[in-house]
C-alpha cells in the first residue's frame, strides 16, 4: 500500500474519534456525575501524562525531575506558560551539562 | 473578547506550543525517514493527524506494510484519548456553535490546545483554538518535514531539553487550578503515584502511553466524580 493510504486512513478515523462526540454530545449535560466526571477528566490527564513520562523523556532521569519541581515552583507562584515552559528547558540542559 | 483578540490571544499561547512541537516534532521526522517517507509525506502526515504517539505508530505501520485493519487498531489504541477531550471541550461549548467550528475545533484537538483551550474560563471561543493552531500545527508540519531532511542536526543535549517544553506547558495547566481546588490539590499528586505504579507494572506498563492515559483517566476521574461531585459554581462545564 502506499503511504498516503496509511496516512489519509489515519486521519480520517482521528478526525472522527475527534469530531464525532462534538456533533453528538450539543446540549450541555445535566447528570452531575457526568459533569464531574468531564470537569476532572482534563487535570486528571494532564497529570497522568506529566509524570512519569517528563521523567522519562530526558536523557537524565533527574534533569527531568528537577524540570517537575521547577515547573510546578514557577507555576504555583503564578508563571504563565511560555515561562514555566522555558524554564524547564532550562533547568534540564543546565542540570545534564553538571551530571 | 471579539474574535480577533480569542485569534491573537491563542496565538501568543501557541508560541511554547509550537516551540515544544518544533523538537518533538524533528525527532518524529527521523523517525518517518527510517521507514522510508520523503519529506512532504512527512508534512502531510503532522498537518493531518497532528498526534505525537499516533504518527510514531503511524510510522512504525508504514515500515512493516500493515494492513488497514491493523491501521485502524492502531489508530483508536493511541489516538482514543482525544475522545474524551471531545467530550469535556464539547460541555465548553456554547450549544449553538455553528458546525464549521464543531469541525474546524475538533480536527486539531492535541493534547496541548485542548489544555490550553479547557483551562481557558468560561465558554470557548474557537478562535482562541484556531490561534492556536495557527502558530503550532505548521511548527509540528515543518518540523516533521525538517527532521526527515537534516536527520540529527540538533545536538542531543538541546533535544533533551526541548523535550520538556510540552510537560511544561501541561504543568502550567494544571497547576494554577489546584492551588484553587483542594481536591484537585490532593488528586494530582495522587495520578502522578498512579501514573507511574501503571507505567511500573506488567502488561499495563507494556501498553502505549495513550492507552494508559485513557484507562487511568476514566478510572480516576470516575472516583473522583462519584466521591467528590461538583457544586454548580465550580462549574467549569457550568449547566
Amino acid at each position: 500500500m502506499s503511504a498516503y493510504i496509511y496516512i489519509i486512513g489515519m486521519c480520517v478515523i482521528t478526525a472522527a474519534i475527534r469530531i464525532l462526540p462534538l456533533l453528538i454530545l450539543r446540549r450541555p449535560i445535566k447528570n452531575r456525575f457526568l459533569r464531574s466526571f468531564f470537569y476532572y477528566v482534563p487535570y486528571v490527564t494532564l497529570s497522568v501524562m506529566t509524570f512519569p513520562a517528563i521523567v522519562n523523556a530526558t536523557d537524565s532521569p533527574l534533569a527531568g525531575a528537577l524540570a517537575l519541581v521547577a515547573g510546578i515552583a514557577l507555576a504555583w507562584i503564578g508563571a504563565n506558560m511560555i515561562t514555566v515552559s522555558a524554564a524547564c528547558c532550562l533547568v534540564v540542559f543546565i542540570a545534564e551539562l553538571i551530571v | 473578547m471579539t474574535n480577533r483578540q480569542a485569534f491573537i490571544r491563542g496565538m501568543k499561547a501557541g508560541v511554547p506550543i509550537a516551540l515544544g512541537y518544533f523538537a518533538v516534532s524533528f525527532s518524529l521526522g527521523i523517525a518517518a525517514k527510517a521507514v522510508g517517507l520523503t519529506p512532504f509525506q512527512g508534512f502531510l502526515a503532522s498537518l493531518l493527524n497532528s498526534a505525537s504517539a499516533g504518527e510514531y505508530a503511524l510510522f512504525s505501520l508504514i515500515g512493516a506494510g500493515a494492513s488497514l485493519v491493523e491501521l485502524v487498531f492502531v489508530t483508536i489504541v493511541a489516538n482514543g484519548r482525544y475522545l474524551l477531550m471531545s467530550c469535556a471541550l464539547g460541555q465548553k461549548f456554547p450549544e449553538d456553535t455553528p458546525l464549521i467550528h464543531r469541525f474546524g475545533v475538533g480536527f486539531y484537538i492535541t493534547d496541548e490546545i485542548f489544555s490550553l483551550s479547557i483551562t481557558t474560563p468560561g465558554k470557548l471561543n474557537p478562535f482562541i483554538n484556531y490561534g492556536a493552531i495557527a502558530v503550532a500545527v505548521p511548527a509540528w508540519s515543518v518540523g516533521t518535514a525538517l527532521g526527515i531532511v537534516a536527520g540529527n542536526i540538533l545536538p542531543a543535549n538541546i533535544v533533551s531539553a526541548l523535550s520538556v517544553a510540552l510537560y511544561g506547558m501541561f504543568i502550567a495547566c494544571f497547576v494554577p487550578p489546584a492551588k484553587a481546588n483542594k481536591i484537585l490539590l490532593c488528586a494530582i499528586p495522587v495520578c502522578f503515584l498512579l501514573s507511574y505504579l501503571a507505567f511500573r507494572m506488567p502488561y499495563i506498563g507494556d501498553l502505549s502511553e495513550g492507552t494508559r492515559a485513557v484507562i487511568l483517566t476514566v478510572v480516576i476521574a470516575t472516583v473522583l466524580a462519584i466521591a467528590f461531585p461538583i457544586k454548580d459554581e465550580d462549574g467549569e462545564v457550568e449547566v
